[in-house]
This record gives C-alpha cells, structure tokens and sequence, in this order.
C-alpha cells in the first residue's frame, strides 16, 4: 500500500519537498549538537532539561489522538468514528515517533542508547516509558496498517487484531501515566510531586490530542475532499470539550492545594509562572496568554450551537491546542526546575539551534503523517 | 509435501531472526577472558559498611572552603567553566540556600553568614540510582553512590532527581577548561554526568578523600555503622543537621552548626 | 526490452556504487601496521612481559579493559593477578599506559589501520607529548 504515498499532485510533492528541506536544515543544527554536545542549548546546571523533554511530554499526549476514536469505536460500536479512526491511529504513530526522536536529541551520548536494553534497570521509569512507548508504537502500526489492507480488500480483518485493538486502548492511558509518573515520582520537586500528575496528563491527552486531529482532519477535507462526517467532528468535538473541562478543573486542584495550604515551596512554581519570581518571569505572558486561551476556547465549545459551528469550532480548537502546549509543552518542565533546589532562579529559554533541531523532528512527523494519511486517503477513495 | 508460499516465507523469517539472535547470545555467552577470582580490592584500601562525612562548620571559614575546593576539583579534573553550564562537585552556599526548607525568619548571624560546604550526599536511599534507567548511577555496598561514566548516555533524569543539586552534566567538551591536569586521574567526555564520589579512587589507596585530607580536621570522615568511628563519636556529642532529610533520601553528610 | 538504455545506465551506476569501497582505494593498501614497545619504561624491565602472554594481549587486550573498567568502577576492584601470578594495577591510565607511553606508535598503528576508534583517551589523559619526545631521542642514540 504504501506506494500510493508515490503518486500525488504537484502541491503534494512541494509540501513533501519542504518537509524534507526544513528536516535538511535543522539536521545541520543537530550535526553542530552531535560534535559539541548539547552545549549549544539554552540548557544549564540547574535546568538541566529543556525545549525537547517538554515537547516529547507534549507529543504523548498528542499519541492519544488514537483512543479516543478507537475506545467509542470497539468499545461502544460508534460507527460514526469509521472514516476518522484510521487518521486517528496514524497520528499516533507520527506522535509516537516524534516522542522517540525528542528523547534521542536530548541525550548527552546517544551512541549509548541501547545501554537502555543492555542494561535494562526495571527500577527506572524512563526504562518503563521506553516499553510502554515502543509498544504503542508497534500496536498502531499493526492496527492501522491491518485494518486498512482488510478494509482495501473488502474483508474483515483477521480474528488476531480485535485483541490488539482492545489492548491497545488500556496501552494508550499506559503511555500517559507512565509518562506521568517520570515527574511525579521525583522527591523535591514541588511542582512535579503530585499524585493527580498522571490524570492531568490523560485529561490533558485526550484535549489537545483529539484537537490537533480534528484540525488537521479538517484541513484534510478542504485539501482532498475526504470527509470524516459530520456526526463524527461534532462527536469528537464533544469529546474534546469534556476533556479540556476536567484537564482546567484538574489545574484548578493544583491551584487550591498549594495556595489554600500556603506552603512556599508548592507556591513558588507557580508564582513563578504567573507573576515571577525574584524578578525574573519569563514565562509570565505566556501563561496569562494560556489562561485567557483555555477560557476562550471553554467558552465557544461548551455551548453546542457555538461548537457545531465550525467557524467558531477551528478557532476554539486553535486555542485550546494553544493553552494545551504552554501548560504541557513549556511550563510543566521550567516550572519543576525553577526555583532550583537552592531556592534560586535560573531562567531557561530556548536557543536557536535547539529551535531548529525541535523543528526537526516536528518536519520529521509531519513528514510521517503526511505519507501515511496519504496511503490511507488514497485507499479510501480506492474502494469508495 | 506441500508448502505455500506464505509458509516459506514464515519460516524463511523466524530462521533469520533465531540466526541473528543466536549468534548474538553465542557471543554473550563467551567466556570473559578475566576471571572474577583475578581481580581483587587493594588490601590497603580503607574500607567501611556505610561512609559518611561530618562537616564542622564552626571551625570553617570562607578561606578553607576554597581550600577543599581548590583540592577536590584539581585532583578529579573538575573543569573551570564558569557560565550557568558549569561542572562542580564541591562548593558552597548559604545557610538559607542550603537548608531553604528550615525557614526560621530569624537566625543568628554567624549562621546566617556562614559558608556552608555542598557535595553530594551520598544518600542511604538515593533518587538519583532509583531513577537511573542504566545502573550508570549506583550505590555501592559501602555506601558510596557512584558514576559509571562509561555508562551513562546523559539523559540527566538523575539530575532532576537529585533534590540536593548534587549533579553536574557536561554539556560541551571539558577539557579546555581544566585548567592543570591532573595525569593520573581521568576527566570526563562531554555528554555525561558526574559528581562527587567520595574519592574512592583515593579511599582504594589508603588515602582519605581529598577535602578531607586538606580540612585540618574540620572535616571527619568514617564509618556510620560503627558506633566508636570518629564520625559517630562527633555526631554523640554534638548537634547536627542534615539537608532535607524530609525527603527520606538520608543523606551521609552532617552539619554541626 | 523496453526503456532499455535507463535500465542499462542504472546499472552501471549501481554496480559503480556497490563497488565503490573496492575502486576508490585502488593502490592505497594501508602499510603493516608494527607496534613499537620500546619505550624507557620497557626498556628498563628485566623480564620484557605484558601482564599475559603476547598472543592473548593482542586479541583480548579489549576486553580485558572492558573487564577491568567493570571491576574497578563498579566492583571496588583494584588489582589483578595474572595469569603468571604477578599482581597488577587495574588502571589504563596509570598501569598500562606507565610502560606503553608511546600511544602514537603503539595503539594507534593498528587502531588506524583496522580503523577502530576507541574512545578510551576522550577521557583518560595519554602520556604527554614531552614523554614521547625523550623516548625519540633515546630511540636515536640507541
């Protein structure tokens, strides 16, 4: 199948071109931080990760773009969802890969990686969130890929996929927790140690993860025609309201705790991120720009005849995949290193070359996602 | 006998992979040419069931910290860097950065202005091992928590860990910025952690570590499990603290204050 | 056959890239490499042995390092018996590096010419350059 990802229209190839050139850039950028190291990041002593661990946090949420789609699919036999799911489980895969790659650019020795299998430490998350990554790589691949063919062949597919389907819906809250439980289980870092981590994530997850789907989804039916149906954007829609609910109350919990129970060292992280702290606050406009963008787009989704209209449908969605990133993809990191664990404020921001090497990998995603939907597309509208 | 395609090209496929693994499983499993009965601890290493440290911060001023610092970081190659991506494994801080979670509003002002020595705690439960996802970061049955700088791939997990900022990574190479090499030690490469490790290198020699050798006392170093060690004896008869020993981590360096 | 002139041309590129390793280094053998262990070190030694015998040293002395750094670092070991009974220092830097200080003419010649690359001296300081010049100088005299 995956020659149909050869054959496509002129603005096909162009954007194919540009992915690859912009992946042609930023491995310049990441040949420099290969023979440097990763002194050419705004990385320091006391934030000791930055822009790439953030985004990997924020791309496995994004991997459960599948479940959401899958679960009310096998689960509850929503038919509705059939012509998106596929889309669904091949985002899953770009996300997924994007994680992986965001892990290898920010290791100090990556020729040792596989020190990871060789050594294999069940004590360590990271060694769990390795299994778990790589595991729900693998289901959706096989999912996705054996679905479809069945499909293109006009025959169910074979009795040994359902099981992987169900598995894979428990896999997916997998890869949240255990992504989850990298940051909450660390002593000493306020921001970090909280039981309701991992719900935030999956709260989190099933938002931004479905949104940026459905965005995309959307794009895709102005650019080829296929339609996902509107029973199944309205549905998704829905789904993507009720999460972004719970992920803001879930904020909220934080908030109470650490401020109702006055200690200063739950406080601090977050008078950091909203007002700053020691005169340093460089994430203060984003997360302002945060909170008025999770209420934006709460207010134009929770009314359905605001939300079944699309007009107000792509730009609440844009938001909420605003908010979602500067929570997840920026502040959840900086704000479990600053204040560091001398009560002293070292600030991070992203250098260039660590920009371009991020950019990187987000091309190399697209790039995957692009020849996959491509594959699924052309498949679709084969048999239709 | 018949065999289809789709069957050939199974077993065609399992073949391939039970060659590569077996080969792979074959070269494991060669004998190691060193025999674990060749290698042996010096006999005149100093040794103990749990070490730890006493620092005696009375008897310290501002001019024998450097000291020890001076000492520790020529002996392990410490490099001089400088910026906010700088290597140290000794230094120190002050009282209210060092202990930020006692938060007495008011303390005497010899405390308050005194230099407090930082290193690695070498905690009896360190967060730095558990989360390691290699072993390049473990604890040894003496205590000592070390850093297989062979291992480490630099995900610098075991720095986030850390709720004692114990930890340094070298983000570039560290060899232009050490300044007098010391050449029967080794530095390290760019893209791994490292810290303090109690200078087992000297502890194999005989020798005590480094600051300690340098402290003119102020500095006592032994056993924790003995109750007649030197370090217990300071600990019986004088009041100590230790950082953050609400963590549960429990750090091996004391504080007489 | 048809578009025979572009599978013909294919051809020939693909057969030139496949044997690209083979053509490109056409009359550039790399010469023997020849180890030098005379070194002062060496050269004071009553009986001129490495901590084993010869054969086993070149094809093992990898894996004897990768053992010794497991021990050493990991273990708390420190010395090594020999098979000859002899007790070493289990260190590159200190204990093999004390009599091969000719790391250009000893372990390079054959790490360049199989073209390995270990990183063991990214961190472990080689004997100074100044060693390497008393030894030349000795070398010229003897």
């Amino acid at each position: 199948m995956l020659e149909k990802a050869l054959y496509g229209s002129k603005g096909y190839y162009v954007w194919i071109l540009l992915l690859l050139g912009l992946i042609g850039l930023g491995s310049i950028a990441y040949y420099t931080q290969l023979t440097q190291g990763l002194k050419i990041t705004g990385m320091s002593r006391d934030v000791s990760w930055g822009f790439y661990i953030a985004q990997f946090t924020y791309l496995v949420g994004v991997a459960a773009s599948a479940v959401m789609l899958v679960l009310p699919y096998y689960f509850h036999h929503y038919k509705a969802f059939s012509k998106m799911i596929i889309l669904g489980e091949f985002m899953a895969i770009s996300a997924v890969s994007m994680c992986m790659l965001f892990i290898v650019v920010d290791l100090g020795q990556p020729q040792r990686l596989l020190n990871v299998i060789l050594h294999p430490t069940p004590n360590s998350i990271l060694f769990w969130d390795m299994v778990v990554l790589n595991g729900y790589l693998f289901l959706n691949i096989v999912i996705g890929w054996t679905t479809l063919q069945a499909e293109r062949k006009g025959v169910t597919p074979a009795s040994w996929v359902k099981p992987l389907v169900y598995l894979s819906v428990i896999w997916a809250f997998s890869i949240h927790t255990v992504t989850a439980f990298l940051y909450a289980g660390i002593p000493g870092r306020h921001y970090w140690l909280t039981a309701i981590m991992a719900a935030r994530f999956l709260a989190s997850a099933f938002c931004s993860g479905p949104a940026i789907l459905l965005l995309l989804a959307l794009l895709l039916r102005r650019l080829t025609k296929y339609d996902p149906g509107k029973e199944a954007i309205q549905s998704l829609a829905k789904i993507i309201t009720y999460a972004m609910c719970v992920n803001v109350f879930f904020f909220g919990l934080e908030l109470f705790t650490s401020f109702y129970s006055n200690i200063p060292g739950h406080m601090h992280p977050f008078t950091y991120l909203f007002f700053g702290l020691e005169g340093h606050g460089a994430l203060v406009p984003f997360m302002w720009a945060a909170v008025v963008m999770a209420i934006g787009c709460l207010v134009l989704l929770i009314p359905p005849a605001l939300r079944n209209n699309e007009n107000i449908l792509v730009p609440a969605l844009l938001m909420l995949v605003g908010a979602s990133w500067i929570d997840k993809g920026l502040a959840l990191l900086v704000a479990g290193f600053v204040p560091n664990m001398f009560e002293r404020v070292t600030e991070y921001a992203p250098t260039i070359p660590e920009l371009a090497i991020a950019m990187m990998v987000y091309a190399t995603g697209a790039l995957i996602l692009t020849v996959l939907w491509k594959v699924a597309i052309s498949v679709k509208k084969e048999i239709a | 006998m018949g065999i289809n395609r789709r069957e050939f090209l199974k077993i065609v496929g399992i073949s391939a992979v039970a060659g590569l693994g077996g080969a792979t499983a074959v070269d494991l499993l060669r004998r190691a040419p060193v025999e674990a009965s060749q290698a042996s601890p010096n006999p005149k290493a100093l040794t103990a069931k749990r070490w730890a440290m006493v620092i005696d911060t009375r008897k310290l001023t501002e001019a024998d910290c450097q000291r020890m610092i001076e000492a520790c970081h020529r002996v392990h190659n410490v490099p001089d860097i400088g910026t906010k991506q700088e290597v140290k494994w000794i230094w120190t801080e002050e009282y209210e950065h060092a202990f930020p979670d006692d938060m007495n509003e008011f303390v005497s002002d010899e405390v308050k202005h005194k230099p407090f020595l930082m290193l690695c705690n070498h905690c009896d439960q360190p967060a730095c091992v558990r989360v390691c996802p290699t072993k390049a970061t473990f604890k040894r049955a003496d205590g000592i928590v070390m850093m297989d700088m062979h291992r480490c791939i630099g995900c610098r997990f075991c720095m986030a860990a850390c709720p004692f900022g114990a930890r340094s990574f070298n983000f570039g190479d560290p060899r232009p910025y050490v300044k007098e090499e010391n050449r029967k030690y080794p530095t390290r490469m760019r893209g791994v952690v490292e810290k303090c490790t109690f200078c087992t290198e000297r502890l194999e020699e005989g020798l005590m570590p480094a600051c300690v050798e340098v402290s003119n006392g102020a500095l006592i170093f032994g056993d924790l499990d003995d109750p007649n060690s030197e370090v217990r004896q300071a600990l019986r008869s004088n009041y100590s603290i230790r950082r953050k020993p609400n963590l549960g981590t429990q750090p091996c360096v004391y504080y007489i204050v | 056959m048809y578009d025979g002139g572009k599978i013909i041309t294919g051809l020939v590129v693909f057969v030139g890239l496949v044997t690209f390793p083979l053509w490109s280094n056409v009359g550039k053998a790399a010469k023997k490499p020849d180890p030098k262990i005379d070194t002062p070190v060496i050269q004071q030694l009553a009986e001129k042995k490495c901590i084993e015998p010869k054969a086993f040293m070149q094809a093992e002395h990898m894996k004897i390092l990768n053992d010794w750094r497991d021990s050493v670092v990991r273990d708390g070991n420190k010395l090594y018996v020999s098979s000859s009974g002899k007790t070493f220092n289990m260190s590159l830097q200190n204990e093999c590096m004390n009599c091969h200080s000719n790391k250009k003419q000893f372990c390079d010649e054959c790490h360049n010419y199989t073209d390995v690359k270990p990183y063991c001296w990214t961190c472990h300081i080689e004997p100074k350059e100044k060693e390497k010049v008393a030894w030349a100088s000795i070398e010229e005299n003897s």
